[in-house]
This record gives C-alpha cells, sequence and structure tokens, in this order.
C-alpha cells in the first residue's frame, strides 16, 4: 500500500549512487533484492517506479527483483532451515523459540548503466 | 557499467527510528506501538486500560488515523495526553513512520511520561515494516475476525511481542474458534504470549496491564 514512497526511496537511492560527473547517464537495470515477507506487492511496485521515474535519468530502466526466501533459525536447537506456508515451528524440534534470518529485505542491490 | 549500492530502502526510516528511540531512552519513557485491522478495538482496549493505569503510571497516547479525531476524543477521557494524527483528510497513508512519531512526540512532555503507547492506523500490512523507535509492539485481533489472520499476514504476527485476542464476550454467539486461533498466532510467532479479554467487559485485563506495568517498571533497557 505504500509502494509509491517505496519507489521514491529507491529513485533517490539510486540518484545519489550515479556519479556526478557523467555526461547524461541513463539506467538500463536497478537490481533490488526483496524479502518474500517484505510488505511489498512486486507489480505495484513495478507500476509505481514506471510512473515516478519519468523525467529522471532511470526512465525507462528495467526493474530486476531478486526473491529472497523467508529462513529461520531455532533457538533452541539451532536448527536452520527454509519457512513455507507461513509455519514458523521449528521442523526439528517443534519447541523452540525462532529467530528470522532473512525474507525481510527491502534493499537497492546494483544498477547497471547504459554504456 | 554496474554500480554496486547494497542499501536498505527504508534507511531514511529506521535512521529516524534509531533517534526516536534515543529520544524516548533519554526521557525514560516506554514506548508501546500497538496495531491491529480496523474495528479490533484498540481504542476501546486503550480506554479501558488507562483508567486501571492512571494515575499510578502516567501515559500519553499518539494516534494515528487517516481522518477525523474521534479516537483522540475518547482517548481524552480517561485523563491521558493524547496527540492525534492525520495522515490526510481525504486517503492519506497506510502506516505511521518514524518522522511522524517524531513530529508528535516532540509536542508532548515526554519527561512527564513513564508510557506512551502508539495506537497505530488500522491495517495489519504496513505498519509491520515501519520501525517509530518502540520497545514493544503489540497485535490486537478480535474474534469477529478470522482465526486465520494471522496466517494471512503473517509478517504482522511475527514482528509482535505480544498479542491480544479481544471481544471475547462476544464468543457464545460466534463460530470464532478461539484456540484455533491463538495455535495460528504461535505458528506464525513460536513462543508469542497472548492476552486473551473483553476491552467491553474487561473479562481478561489484568494479566494486560500487569504486563505494561512490568514493562514500564523495566523501561525495556
Amino acid at each position: 500500500m505504500h509502494e509509491m514512497g517505496i519507489a521514491q526511496q529507491m529513485i533517490s537511492i539510486a540518484l545519489e549512487a550515479i556519479p556526478k560527473d557523467l555526461p547524461d547517464p541513463r539506467v538500463e537495470r536497478l537490481n533490488l533484492r526483496v524479502g518474500r515477507m517484505a510488505a511489498v506487492v512486486e507489480d505495484s511496485l513495478k507500476f509505481c517506479f514506471e510512473i515516478i521515474s519519468k523525467d529522471t535519468c532511470l526512465e525507462g530502466a528495467e526493474l530486476v527483483i531478486e526473491t529472497v526466501p523467508v529462513k529461520a533459525r531455532c533457538r533452541q536447537c539451532h536448527h536452520e532451515w527454509e519457512v513455507s506456508d507461513v509455519v514458523f515451528t521449528c521442523p526439528s524440534c517443534e519447541k523452540g523459540e525462532i529467530e528470522v534470518l532473512s525474507g525481510r529485505e527491502l534493499e537497492v542491490a546494483s544498477l547497471e548503466l547504459a554504456d | 557499467m554496474e554500480i554496486n549500492i547494497q542499501k536498505r530502502v527504508l534507511e531514511a526510516n529506521e535512521t529516524m527510528a534509531d533517534k526516536n528511540r534515543r529520544l524516548f531512552k533519554e526521557k525514560g519513557v516506554f514506548v508501546l506501538n500497538m496495531m491491529s485491522s480496523p474495528g479490533s478495538g484498540k481504542t476501546e482496549t486503550l480506554c479501558k486500560t488507562l483508567r486501571r493505569l492512571m494515575p499510578e503510571v502516567v501515559t500519553g497516547v499518539i494516534v494515528g488515523d487517516i481522518c477525523t479525531r474521534n479516537d483522540a476524543d475518547r482517548l481524552e477521557t480517561t485523563g491521558a495526553a493524547v496527540v492525534q494524527i492525520n495522515t490526510d483528510e481525504f486517503g492519506g497513508d497506510c502506516h505511521l513512520a518514524a518522522h511522524l512519531i517524531e513530529k508528535s512526540a516532540l509536542t508532548m512532555d515526554l519527561a512527564a511520561l513513564d508510557l506512551l503507547i502508539v495506537e497505530n492506523i488500522g491495517n495489519l500490512v504496513c505498519p509491520a515494516e515501519f520501525d517509530i523507535g518502540e520497545n514493544a509492539k503489540v497485535v490486537v485481533l478480535s474474534v469477529t475476525e478470522g482465526e486465520d489472520k494471522p496466517l494471512k499476514y503473517p509478517l504482522m504476527f511475527q514482528v509482535a511481542d505480544i498479542a491480544i485476542l479481544n471481544k471475547i464476550d462476544l464468543l457464545p454467539y460466534l463460530d470464532f474458534d478461539a484456540k484455533e486461533a491463538v495455535d495460528n498466532m504461535k505458528k506464525v510467532h513460536p513462543g508469542l504470549s497472548v492476552f486473551e479479554l473483553s476491552a467491553k467487559t474487561e473479562e481478561g485485563m489484568e494479566p494486560w496491564v500487569q504486563w505494561l506495568k512490568d514493562s514500564v517498571a523495566k523501561k525495556g533497557y
């Protein structure tokens, strides 16, 4: 629901990363890492990005999203596993409290400039 | 040419949340972020809770809604200091971000407060994602919703430190299976403590109020 704000932040992070002395830079691809548990809808994010990248050097850039799986570790038996079906009960000992290792990422990984 | 960035998109909010956390620690106030879907009874739970806490635990409330100050008016009757945030008159934001909390908190006499409760915008999705500098998060689910809400909105129940199951006075009239709801919460968050209560009849209020008092006494640090 806040994808427009996310898209705005992404664009300002990307713009800051481009060296100031480059003449007429054009971004071809923006690479993101988005955890499966992040409250972001991929299609909405792409839609918002397309709208607000207009008239910037990111206009027309491809948004490439690497989806990061949800991984957890049991604090009791230290078992690590990939969580599916949103069940966070440790499959090994079935009783420990757990810590989430990945799946909440929302990161700009890199960008690729046209030659 | 590829430029490596590796930057978190919500970094600006996280930096602001850290600033809030330092401010709250300096003023010695315990901050609780209260979240739920619309209509779960957050405001009623708070009104009844505040009547049990005040004046022993001096409490302030920041309440977020897209529009109206109806909730603030209800909460003010308890004697608590209340600040209403409206994100927009028509439409507006889906969550309270850290900078909005700072702006409101600075209008309050934080040093005089033991406890600050932020009643977030009714939404089980976005508020889970935004750190506001709180010490603890509580999620409220009511028995008029589905037992499977925790499975549908796992992040919210995953990030919550405690949960409230509200409106238990209605259980005899509904098909809602309270055990299944609590089991679902624990599937998503093993070890989550759940307080089952009715803000209306005040059944089950005491353990929750005691948890708040203990948390304030420990200040969460």
